[in-house]
């Protein structure tokens, strides 16, 4: 009589009432997918590394699958072949009837979601690590779409302190109209790990160990939770998107002005109205306007001159979660 | 192999090219620009044309279309019969040819100066065939004690019994400016405005040397290939490693036997088994993945560059 997400609320709700934590279900799938875009290397080979030896990424009761999701595009080495793969996964795109004449990447996500979606399914992957790079000086960054999912709070919450004092920064990208169909929103606990800086087509030790830590932080967070593990209530600073900044552009459509030498690098540090944004090519800066100090991130990201994006402006707060642990325990 | 005389009358004829890889976004913007403002590249005696090297792939903002145009001026491209199924920037390379050229004729440009970045942690580097292009080489220690503080490096690209195939080889005199580290795609203010002002000095170096300046030999360091490193491989021929932290960034740093030079996904690290000491160059540079190449080692060397005679000052300037 009682439907399958019928039974699982209940649960989750007696747990809630039992005790002050949120019961979560155990986690039974994760994927890390590379190679969504083609010419952010670190993925890329992670996954490769993993396929041919998935040691270091195996957790006992967990099936951890690394997969390519755009192999045309890392055989070239470029972001893409007809559009990004990051911006497609939704109900349209998934939607329209297959045929040779889709572009290459709405076919390659149609064929993503039969394999690992749809969300709450029944033999859907539960978690989805999507591994990224960027030209700018962002670091260690972790993605959040949702900012109640309690779970990847915590999950992040962990990493930022097993990383540390290696800082890793969180970037909320949940916005009305701002918001992207991610590939790897298509699962129930979405994550995106972006490092750079580094170039398109450049793979560098250093940030290969940073992401390859950050995965393994994440896994053993699973692997606790799975466990049994509780954790207990916590809160994490975040930057949520604002709004994104164009280049300044003249008359044809091109660039008239470059990230200001005092804003280059600077991802994550407050810029306050009058601070340096541009230099013209003619030698003029053009400074920040409006009342708020805002934190800059994808500063002179080169995937995002054609987006028209200089820089995405974004503001600090504290997102809490509640205390959750495993139900099966 | 002849190389071309030191100049004995002014250079008139002169380009600077930018785009030459539609990626590297220094000389792309520089090039518009000038397209539209030429009148910085303007001096008493001459007037540097600015040439978009190669417009296709800028379009695209690719490094190339079919084929590396920096790599298509060799004999063997510009001088065969065209055909229609030609790649796009071996046409192009021609058409360039044409402009400024043709290559090792009396009527090619004077001097041609092409822009480049690279993801190499290169700094700024001065690159020229040989030690024998005694111009290039006075105007190389011209813009080393222009600007100290950037530690120019020259880079001097010929092997020997090999034939010149980049794109400043077309003209009697040629220099390319190498700045890094620069991403594909990615256009930086510091390194734009580092480029400009090099350009601009390039160009007064010109304009002193047309108005009758004496320049004195000198003792010159300089860089030279002596072989190339690629990556650790899989039998499928993919990467199995990347550079080591500990050779990443250090273009021009010594390299002694034994120093880690890859580091493998699987945890070792890979030795430099060479006998003598190297000095790495574009290490790591995005390009160069496919063409089989990690780092370019390279041997230093020190040599003397004899005075360059002095011109009768230029009567007019150019119209």
């Amino acid at each position: 009589m009682w439907t399958d997400s019928q039974r699982k609320s209940d649960k989750k709700l007696l747990g809630e009432m039992t005790s002050c934590h949120i019961a979560e279900e155990p986690i039974k799938k994760v994927a890390i997918f590379g190679g969504t875009h083609g010419n952010e290397l670190t993925g890329v080979f992670l996954v490769k590394h993993w396929l041919e030896n998935g040691a270091e990424i195996q957790r006992t009761g967990l099936e951890v699958k690394p997969f390519i999701t755009n192999p045309r595009a890392v055989k070239k080495c470029t972001r893409y072949i007809d559009c990004d793969l990051n911006r497609i996964f939704d109900l349209e795109n998934l939607g329209k009837k297959m045929s040779e004449d889709l572009p290459y990447e709405v076919r390659r996500a149609q064929e993503i979601y039969h394999l690992f979606g749809p969300k709450d399914g029944e033999d859907s992957y539960d978690i989805i690590f999507d591994l990224h790079n960027t030209t700018s000086n962002m670091g260690c960054t972790l993605i959040l779409e949702d900012s109640r999912n309690n779970f990847l709070i915590q999950m992040f919450h962990y990493i930022k302190t097993s990383l540390a004092p290696l800082p890793c920064y969180v970037y909320l990208i949940e916005h009305p109209s701002l918001k992207y169909a991610t590939t790897r929103s298509i699962a129930k606990y979405p994550v995106g790990i972006e490092v750079g800086p580094q170039p398109q087509g450049v793979l560098r030790a250093d940030i290969l160990d940073q992401m390859r830590k950050m995965i393994k932080h994440a896994l053993d967070f699973i692997h606790h939770f799975n466990e049994g593990k509780e954790f207990p209530p916590c809160a994490i600073e975040v930057y949520k998107i604002i709004e994104k900044v164009d280049y300044p552009r003249d008359e044809n459509g091109e660039i008239a002005a470059v990230i200001h030498p005092n804003l280059q690098d600077q991802d994550w540090k407050p810029l306050h109205p009058g601070d340096p944004m541009f230099l013209t090519l003619d030698g003029k800066t053009m400074p920040l306007g409006g009342d708020c100090t805002v934190y800059p991130v994808f500063v002179n990201e080169a995937a995002y001159y054609e987006k028209k994006e200089a820089f995405a402006k974004t503001t600090k707060l504290m997102l809490n979660a509640k205390s959750i642990r495993c139900s099966v325990h | 192999m002849c190389s071309l005389p030191v100049p004995r009358e002014p250079l008139r004829r002169v380009a600077v090219t930018g785009g030459t890889h539609g990626n590297e976004m220094s000389g792309v913007y520089l090039a518009r620009h000038w397209l539209q403002a030429p009148a910085e590249l303007q001096r008493l005696s001459f007037s540097a044309v600015p040439v978009l090297a190669n417009p296709a792939a800028t379009a695209a903002c690719r490094r190339y279309v079919d084929h590396d145009l920096n790599r298509a001026f060799t004999s063997s491209f510009l001088n065969s019969r065209p055909t229609p199924d030609d790649p796009y920037e071996v046409t192009r390379a021609r058409e360039l040819n044409q402009l400024l050229g043709p290559k090792a004729s009396g009527r090619a440009f004077d001097f041609v100066l092409d822009l480049h970045n690279t993801t190499a942690n290169m700094g700024t580097c001065l690159i020229a065939k040989s030690s024998h292009e005694v111009f290039a080489m006075h105007l190389c220690r011209h813009l080393q004690l222009q600007y100290p503080e950037l530690s120019c490096q020259v880079f001097l690209c010929q092997r020997s019994g090999e034939e010149s195939y980049n794109l400043d080889s077309v003209a009697k005199n040629g220099l390319a400016l190498e700045l890094g580290p620069q991403p594909q795609g990615v256009l930086r203010a510091d390194i734009f405005s580092r480029m400009r002002t090099l350009v601009a000095t390039v160009l007064d170096f010109i304009e002193l040397f047309n108005q009758g300046t004496a320049f004195p030999a000198f003792e010159m360091e300089a860089y030279r290939p002596v072989g190339v490193m690629d990556f650790p491989r899989t039998d499928a021929g993919n990467l199995a490693g990347t550079v080591h932290p500990q050779l990443q960034d250090r273009d021009f740093q010594p390299l002694q036997p034994g120093a880690p030079i890859f580091q493998m996904f699987s945890g070792e690290d890979l030795l430099y088994d060479g006998e003598s000491t190297v000095y790495p160059v574009f290490i790591n540079e995005a390009a160069y993945y496919e063409k089989g190449i990690a780092f370019v080692q390279t041997e230093k060397f020190t040599f003397t560059v004899p005075a360059m005679p002095v011109l009768n000052p230029a009567p007019s300037p150019a119209s």
